[in-house]
């Protein structure tokens, strides 16, 4: 038995990126949800969002939210990348050289943007004094 | 590129070609399909800012806190700025969800069962956040 052959996308860059565009879409859709309730908070009381904040202030969150931004970035770039193949009439004939493009975009920002989000974890968990 | 095919394929119309049955009239799938590309990009702009102002800039997210809500909020601009967010980033996910759970869920009452539910917990997220941005108090005492 022999799989359907010749689809645009099957297996290739574009195949991923989709596969990664609803993953990435349905954490962010999740985190909303959470983000929601826990900015709710600030209706009930300073110290019960404080307290709430805190635990985004530890390590473990911090490391999560390195991945949050991950998420959001790729699901913004790449719907750039959609919406280019939709709208622009030669999109589809770049889309995968787009997908390469999404992706040095995605870690030249990524990288940076780790180094600050994560410095001050950094600093606290191994002692230095900045 | 050619495509060696065996055994049975799924019949699969012609593109553009009118179904019969099914559809309500509508555009609706359209119009849905418009509003994730055009919600998208706002999108872009006001949630990448969203998360360099929150995450990036100064202190990142280890300066946030109550005081630093109430700062925020005393402006409207960014009490719009929030709200346009919720709005249009609830009713993106929202949608992206319901099409997720149309491709997935193969039993009817599955599918349904999980839309309702997606449903009213979207209807409740943008009560409650747009209640907060609303009536958000910076002299609240708990």
């Amino acid at each position: 038995m022999q799989a359907p052959a010749g689809t645009l996308y099957r297996g290739r860059e574009g195949m991923w990126s989709w596969v990664a565009h609803r993953v990435t879409g349905v954490l962010i859709f999740f985190f909303l949800f959470a983000h929601v309730l826990d900015t709710a908070l600030v209706r009930v009381s300073p110290d019960s969002y404080n307290r709430i904040m805190d635990t985004y202030k530890t390590p473990l969150v911090n490391l999560m939210e390195v991945g949050l931004v991950g998420a959001v970035l790729f699901h913004a770039l790449n719907g750039l990348r959609v919406m280019a193949i939709d709208f622009w009439e030669k999109g589809t004939r770049y889309q995968k050289q787009m997908t390469w493009a999404v992706l040095t975009v995605f870690v030249a920002v990524m990288v940076p943007a780790t180094y600050r989000m994560v410095a001050h974890t950094f600093a606290e968990l191994f002692g230095s004094t900045t | 590129m050619t495509a060696v095919v065996t055994g049975d394929l799924p019949v699969i119309e012609a593109p553009r070609s009118r179904r019969s049955g099914g559809g309500n009239g509508t555009n609706f799938e359209m119009y849905a399909w418009i509003f994730m590309r055009m919600s998208g990009l706002l999108l872009v702009f006001l949630v990448l800012g969203h998360l360099f102002i929150m995450l990036l800039l100064d202190g990142g997210v280890q300066r946030i806190n109550f005081g630093f809500v109430a700062g925020r909020w005393a402006s409207p601009f960014w009490r719009t700025w929030d709200l346009a967010q919720l709005w249009l980033a609830q009713l993106h996910g929202t949608n992206g969800l319901r099409v997720i759970i149309n491709d997935y869920a193969e039993r009817d009452g599955t599918r349904f069962w999980l839309k309702m539910l997606l449903y009213t917990s979207s209807f409740l997220v943008l009560l409650l956040g747009t209640l907060v941005i609303f009536t958000f108090d910076p002299d609240i005492t708990g």
